[in-house]
């Protein structure tokens, strides 16, 4: 396996060889020296030219756990800015011999692009609507932490702006692969345009789903100025598709309650129950670095094909 | 005197079939007959003489973006795909709402590879507001108005374009039919595709609710309504109502949008990003079987040149266009002709004599050849194969999406007003 | 057909994918049938083994008290286990047994195929205690010189020991071990077999010497 861009492109196998190296990750992160010497040498370039604190940390730790060495490439400060092309920054970062980049960007196929262009492995950490891979890797790992590796008959609702979500993309394919089934939970205009290839069902209503479900992950619901005509506010959104305290009581007690952050709390889910004992995000933090040490150790350390 | 004969072709026009010789003498068709001798000879054995074929729609990108082509680039490309003429596309930097413009467009064009003719905005800056000055573009030959690139938005504005263009003889106005509201954002056809690989999509339905419309204006002003690139099956179904009842409406398709459908864009390669983009399978279909039955009155390759570090930028950043002069008539024969969807006569109607009636060139391309026709004509060799290379293209770009394909049918020589401008294959100069 | 044995290919250990019921790898790729030489350890041998091996460990630290048995998998958990039942027979003490992957501390980490065989989990603090590693087969030593890394990442051990079945000789780092059961100098084409009934899937253990068809020779007993 060269590059991580799609979940799409994983077999069940490299699914599950993730997932059990996550597991052996998180036992590492667990330690009091939290660090093999696994990739020493090694160089990880993070590339974000969309903003994201909390990935980019995420990724640089799972790096630095491996004892890779990370360079940040930190788009407002880059040439980018002063209009070079994608194509002449990346060949800058590449001439200077690199093992693996680490891409964010707001144009969905960004990394595939980028991948013909040098010879780095690539890891996809979100390229527009498209797919966010590894975000999709720690979700899964979570559920799995808590209900075994076989999630057949798992229900499982994504609730949220399914249409323009990549973390939605991704966690469909990866949940379905395990056997889960996913029900896609929107207003009409934030469900996909097709649900043609989409391994999951949908529904406009959240409250008669919620007793069955196993797990409930909340995307988060953004109101931009243009976006009055996708929906009409965010009250309205809360009212229909909000994880209130009122519907968290109406999960059963081991349901799962995710979030793949940041939260808007008092938007799509409230604050107490994003802090309550359901919640899982923190977990879900926590799974990101190991997911992440997983896929840089099964590019760049795990294969046979390296050198 | 320049004379010489094209020997030992198969002649094919709008009159018919026949083997013949076709000698040419100062720029004219002088006799077309069997055992013609003349000085020079061009060799069409195993090949098809026939009219030179017309482009309604080539972005020639001169002026503002030579970067990408200009206009003598872009007039040898059409050359070596055959072509005698071209309709250049307004939408230039300045475009084409200007006589000024329009007259450096043709200075330039006049020495050219191929004859360059001008279209004209329907609007002042394309900016679908105010109409540009139809009158004064016409005085100058422009026939073909269109604010191409941008749809006319306004059924209002579009309606009086078309109740002026009457008092404009042989003028016709051309619409890039894509519902602005609904496309506005999206890269590729709005569909199974799109949502999976999270691309925000122009749905089929914002072109047919634009083709619906014109028509109906079309209908109350009695005007002549073209729609460009047309690519959905419900635009080709509303064309083809209409012109059973009799509405002034022509049309024509992009080859890309009979070859290639919305899986190319699986890639990520911006190489398959076009407006409109490329549709469905089905939509493929029911355009093929548009030209099959004459719905379709031409193919027209809405060559779009983009200079490689645009078309490098990842897909929903790139501009759209591929290119397409030197490939079309090949892409024609390829897919359409071998395989027995059309016939050879439907292809070459549709590259040259129907887009000539169109473009108001009838008198001087695409006529039946026969002595007095002035000689603009090409020689087509239908078995030749050869492979795409973009750095081959004669055009200065390389965003073609039909790299490393293998093709039949090729250009053997292109003659434009009696100057040999292709000879084997390769421009003269 | 000798080829070169020396390539970065083969830099690291026993345990990456030779064939599974080798404790040594085997780099006879000319593609020689593999031959029985001859049998290193029967059940009964293996037995009388970790007794004595058991035995030593409680001698040489004067007692169980301080000592922490740690299997590197993927055979070592299953002998530490049996050297910690064996003690706990004749001393009455209960040894702690871990286990330990070394896959993220190889070198030659991204030149081959490498997955992590098993957990790492030591159940007590090796901060001060002595660390008795266990493994079937010694061969470069790049294994142990790994779980050494390894080790030293969980605490600071008082002292850290090396308990193995077979020393096939053959070092490239400069480690010895402190217990072992059989030294047995071996030939690079050679490969010791090693098939214990707690991982194997066998109905006795053995520990045995194949080598090349044909070069003839038997293996110094």
């Amino acid at each position: 396996m060269k590059h991580l861009l799609s979940i799409a492109d994983l077999s069940r196998a490299e699914l599950d060889e993730l997932l059990d190296l996550a597991a052996s990750f998180l036992s590492v992160t667990q330690r009091e020296t939290p660090k093999v010497p696994a990739l020493r040498g090694r160089t990880v370039v993070s590339l974000f030219f969309e903003d994201s604190t909390r990935t980019r940390l995420s990724f640089e730790t799972a790096a630095k756990r491996l004892s890779a060495d990370v360079m940040v490439f930190s788009v407002a400060t880059s040439s980018v800015k002063k209009g070079e092309g994608l194509r002449d920054t990346v060949a800058t970062i590449a001439a200077m011999g690199i093992d693996a980049v680490v891409v964010r960007h707001a144009a969905a196929g960004a990394p595939h692009r980028i991948a013909e262009w040098i010879d780095a492995s690539i890891v996809n950490a979100g390229d527009g609507r498209h797919q966010h891979p590894t975000q999709a890797l720690l979700d899964t790992f979570t559920i799995t932490q808590h209900r075994g590796r076989d999630l057949s008959g798992m229900r499982v609702a994504i609730v949220g702006d399914v249409r323009n979500s990549r973390v939605a993309r991704s966690d469909v394919q990866a949940l379905s692969m395990l056997g889960a089934e996913v029900t896609l939970v929107a207003p009409p205009t934030l469900l996909p345009e097709t649900l043609e290839g989409w391994p999951c069902t949908s529904a406009v209503d959240l409250d008669p789903l919620l007793p069955d479900l196993d797990a409930v992950m909340l995307l988060r619901i953004q109101h931009e100025r243009d976006a009055s005509t996708r929906f009409p506010s965010l009250r309205e959104y809360t009212a229909r598709y909000g994880l209130t305290e009122d519907r968290a009581r109406r999960l059963r007690p081991d349901a799962l309650i995710m979030h793949p952050g940041p939260m808007n709390r008092g938007v799509e889910i409230a604050a107490a129950v994003a802090d309550g004992p359901q919640s899982v995000i923190g977990e879900q933090v926590t799974n990101g670095v190991a997911a992440r040490m997983a896929v840089l150790w099964k590019l760049l350390g795990a294969g046979g094909d390296v050198v | 005197m320049s004379e010489y004969v094209i020997r030992g072709g198969e002649v094919i026009d709008a009159s018919g079939r026949r083997a013949a010789d076709v000698l040419v003498r100062d720029g004219s068709v002088v006799e077309v007959g069997t055992a013609l001798d003349a000085p020079e000879v061009l060799d069409a054995v195993g090949a098809i003489v026939t009219p030179g074929f017309v482009d309604l729609h080539t972005h020639l990108r001169e002026p503002g973006d030579e970067d990408a082509e200009t206009i003598e680039t872009g007039s040898r490309a059409a050359a070596l795909g055959g072509y005698t003429a071209v309709v250049a596309m307004p939408n230039t930097r300045p475009p084409l709402d200007d006589p000024t413009v329009v007259r450096a467009v043709l200075a330039i064009g006049a020495e050219a590879l191929c004859e360059v003719v001008s279209s004209g905005c329907i609007t002042v800056g394309r900016a679908g507001e105010a109409l540009a000055p139809m009158g004064e573009l016409h005085r100058l030959g422009v026939r073909v108005f269109t604010d191409d690139g941008s749809c006319v938005m306004s059924a209002g504005l579009m309606r009086r374009a078309l109740e002026y263009s009457l008092c404009l003889p042989g003028s016709v106005v051309a619409q890039h039919a894509e519902d602005d509201s609904m496309c506005a954002g999206g890269s590729m056809h709005e569909g199974a595709v799109s949502s999976r690989l999270g691309i925000p999509g122009r749905p089929g339905e914002a072109e047919a609710i634009i083709v619906a419309r014109d028509i109906r204006l079309a209908a109350l002003t009695a005007a002549h309504v073209h729609f460009l690139h047309l690519s959905t099956a419900a635009s080709v179904d509303l064309v083809r109502a209409a012109k059973r009842d009799g509405v002034r409406v022509t049309c024509e398709v992009a080859p890309h949008h009979f070859t290639l459908t919305d899986e190319a864009c699986a890639s990520f390669d911006p190489a398959f990003k076009v407006h409109p983009p490329l549709r469905s399978a089905a939509d493929v279909e029911a355009v093929r079987a548009g030209l099959a039955d004459g719905t379709i009155d031409a193919i027209a390759t809405d060559h779009a040149p983009h200079t490689p570090e645009t078309k490098e930028r990842p897909f929903e950043e790139a501009p759209p266009g591929m290119l397409g002069l030197e490939t079309a008539a090949a892409l024609t024969l390829t897919e359409l002709v071998e395989p027995g969807i059309i016939t050879l006569e439907q292809a070459l109607a549709a590259l040259s004599w129907n887009p000539a009636r169109i473009a108001g060139v009838d008198d001087r391309h695409g006529r039946v050849v026969a002595p007095g026709a002035p000689a603009n004509l090409c020689v087509l060799d239908p078995s030749a194969t050869w492979t795409v290379d973009p750095g081959a293209l004669a055009s200065r770009a390389r965003n073609t999406p039909y790299a490393g394909r293998t093709l039949r049918g090729r250009i053997r020589h292109t003659v434009l007003r009696g100057e040999r401008v292709v000879l084997d294959g390769r421009a003269t100069r | 057909m000798a080829e070169s044995r020396r390539d970065a290919g083969r830099a690291t250990s026993e345990h990456e994918h030779a064939t599974p019921a080798s404790g040594g790898r085997s780099v006879s790729g000319s593609g020689d049938r593999m031959v029985l030489r001859t049998t290193v350890f029967s059940a009964d041998d293996l037995r009388r083994a970790h007794t004595r091996i058991a035995h030593e460990i409680v001698e040489r630290n004067r007692g169980a008290a301080e000592v922490v048995l740690v299997g590197l998998h993927s055979r070592g958990p299953a002998i530490a286990a049996r050297l910690a039942t064996a003690i706990s027979g004749f001393e009455g003490a209960q040894v702690p047994v871990g286990t330990l992957d070394v896959t993220f501390h190889r070198d030659d980490v991204g030149l081959r195929p490498l997955h992590p065989a098993g957990p790492t989990a030591v159940p007590v603090d090796v901060t001060g205690r002595v660390v008795v590693l266990v493994d079937d087969v010694l061969f470069t030593g790049r294994t142990i010189r790994a779980a050494m890394d390894a080790i030293t990442e969980l605490g600071r051990p008082r002292a850290i020991q090396l308990a193995v079945l077979v020393d096939r000789g053959g070092r490239e780092l400069p480690i010895r071990a402190d217990f072992v059961g059989r030294n047995l100098p071996t030939r690079l084409a050679e490969d010791v077999r090693v098939r214990l009934v707690e991982t194997d899937d066998v109905p006795e253990d053995t520990i045995e010497l194949w080598g090349p068809e044909g070069s003839g020779e038997e293996a110094d007993a």
